[in-house]
């Protein structure tokens, strides 16, 4: 790395801001930073950590619904409902996939703490749904047996 | 093909289904032919609004599926509120689509 390349660099960056600042990108343009270190992580506990959920509090009101098995790996269903008043944040974690953090979803303006997708399983594991709600951390799981791998095959 | 969006009242909720077209490529894959990683390629961010506020953000790994399902939930919505949700990836590429609550 070189002084021209930190300019380079700097020089992007600033001009990313000033079209912000002068409206030339819309604010839908611009998303969350992404937490690419937390996303790229092999680590399940290091995953959890970037979900915020560290020293998450087990809780009943933290429901993870997942098949009991899963024949394909590569798609599995999950919802996760959190019933805990003022959920702001809704993690999802797979225990033992390669990169165990999935999904990091935030709620705000009547979004409800509730999300269902699809996700990738490599192995059987649980599934871990770590949420936020009034400054404090919960989380849940359901363990799913799979059949055959979704990652890497 | 593009992305398909639908919202429905339910009560005093809006229920928001989602169905985007991306291949969600975690990097770790080989490829079967070549014998080679195919390169990540995978959503990173999805944002959902209704009436322009935002209601939802996400960030995503590889770890979701293929051809992305979402379903979201969000309450003191109204039938014909306009609900939008954008996605861009890891190379940039970016998609948007938007409904009126039905």
């Amino acid at each position: 790395m070189d002084r021209r390349q930190v300019l380079k660099g700097a020089g992007a960056a600033g001009v990313v801001s000033v079209a912000i600042a002068a409206g030339l990108l819309k604010s839908t343009d611009v998303f969350a930073a992404y937490n690419k270190a937390g996303f790229d992580t092999k680590d399940a506990g290091a995953a959890m950590a970037a979900a915020g959920g560290a020293s998450a509090v087990a809780s009943a009101d933290v429901v993870v619904k997942a098949p009991d098995i899963a024949e394909n790996g590569a798609v599995v269903p999950v919802e996760v409902i959190s019933n805990i008043a003022g959920t702001t944040r809704i993690a999802i974690v797979g225990e033992k996939n390669s990169q165990p953090l999935i999904a990091d979803f935030t709620f705000s303006n009547g979004g409800v703490g509730y999300v269902s997708t699809r996700i990738k399983m490599g192995a059987t594991s649980n599934i871990v749904g770590v949420v936020h709600a009034g400054g404090k951390a919960f989380k849940g799981h359901k363990e799913v047996k799979v059949t055959i791998g979704g990652c890497g095959g | 093909m593009a992305m398909k969006l639908r919202a429905s009242m339910s009560g005093d909720t809006a229920d928001i289904k989602c169905l985007m077209n991306h291949p969600m490529e975690t990097g770790m894959r080989k490829d079967a032919a070549s014998g080679k990683l195919v390169p990540a390629h995978h959503i990173t961010n999805v944002t959902c609004s209704v009436g322009g506020k935002v209601v939802m953000d996400a960030q995503w790994g590889g770890g979701i599926s293929k051809n992305p399902y979402l379903a979201i939930k969000v309450k003191g919505a109204k039938a014909g509120d306009k609900v939008t949700v954008d996605w861009t990836d890891n190379t940039g590429e970016k998609e948007s689509a938007d409904a009126a609550i039905g």
